[in-house]
């Protein structure tokens, strides 16, 4: 499995740089993980980061829909904070898993 | 053997998809859908989404009728009731059973997460992608600007639409 290091520490990754173990992830390592998005958190981010990372670690299926009912931020909102790819972006940042979402 | 060189080198050659343009020609539930979630999945994967909605496709971006989205119960052989028992067409004519199948599919929906229409519309015009209504159809239908929902952003000629359906990795889809 490939490793990467965030902030000296060395954590699992996939192909597509998903951290592979959602406990190896701290707030530190999505600072930089934004980095390399071209993304500087904001208060904003972390709580939708948050967010995905509770509802996921429930073993629930993350879904732009289940983000815009959270009523921290609408999808156009979440279009501007991680821009392009939202969904797939976050997660990455949340350091879960790729959404298995069509919606 | 340059030949041979050559076809190799294409198939390596990726040309990653950059947009795709969706016409919805058909006002059911299982066509609206498959439209709707093919745009917005797109957009959330940065790819640019372009939807033009025709003929009783219309009825999904007209305010009077979006809400009434059915699914048809008649003539309709994939249509199964729970435990995978056959619908017959017969029954299908019954009062009643047009809507019941719809608020069925339409919890079954809910369960699942997926977003209502109206839900869709917001997430594509969110995502930077664009509605469009067709000229000819609105015309045959006597549909007017007001009559659409305030997502869709003009109302085009084929010949306007297929103007923004250029460009390299471009796909058009037709539902």
């Amino acid at each position: 499995m490939a490793t990467k290091v965030y902030v000296n520490k060395e954590v699992n990754v996939n192909d597509e740089g998903f951290l592979t173990d959602p406990s190896q992830w701290s707030v530190d390592i999505a600072r930089e993980i934004a980095k390399e998005e071209g993304i500087l958190l904001t208060p904003k981010h972390l709580e939708v980061i948050n967010y995905i990372r509770e509802r996921v670690l429930k073993g629930e299926t993350i879904s732009m829909r289940s983000i815009n009912k959270s009523g921290i931020v609408n999808v156009k909102e979440l279009y501007e904070l991680f821009p392009n790819t939202p969904l797939k972006l976050a997660c990455k940042i949340a350091g879960v898993s790729k959404p298995a979402s069509c919606v | 053997m340059r030949l041979t060189k050559k076809s190799e080198d294409m198939e390596k050659e990726e040309f990653p998809l950059k947009k795709v343009c969706i016409i919805c020609s058909k006002g059911t539930i299982e066509s609206i859908y498959p439209a709707l979630i093919l745009a917005n999945g797109a957009l959330m994967e940065g790819i640019q989404a372009k939807l033009f909605f025709t003929f009783f496709g219309l009825d999904a971006v007209t305010k009077k009728f979006i809400k009434k989205i059915h699914t048809p119960v008649v003539g309709n052989p994939s249509l199964r009731l729970p435990g995978n028992i056959p619908f017959p067409t017969l029954l299908g004519i019954l009062p009643g059973m047009e809507a019941l199948a719809t608020s069925m599919m339409k919890s079954q929906m809910e369960k699942l997460d997926i977003p209502t229409i109206p839900e869709f519309m917001e997430y594509i015009v969110a995502g930077g992608g664009e509605i469009f209504a067709c000229k000819l159809a609105m015309d045959m239908f006597g549909l007017k600007k007001e009559d659409l929902i305030d997502d869709v952003k003009d109302i085009l000629t084929v010949g306007e639409f297929y103007a923004l359906c250029g460009g390299q990795g471009t796909q058009i889809l037709f539902i």
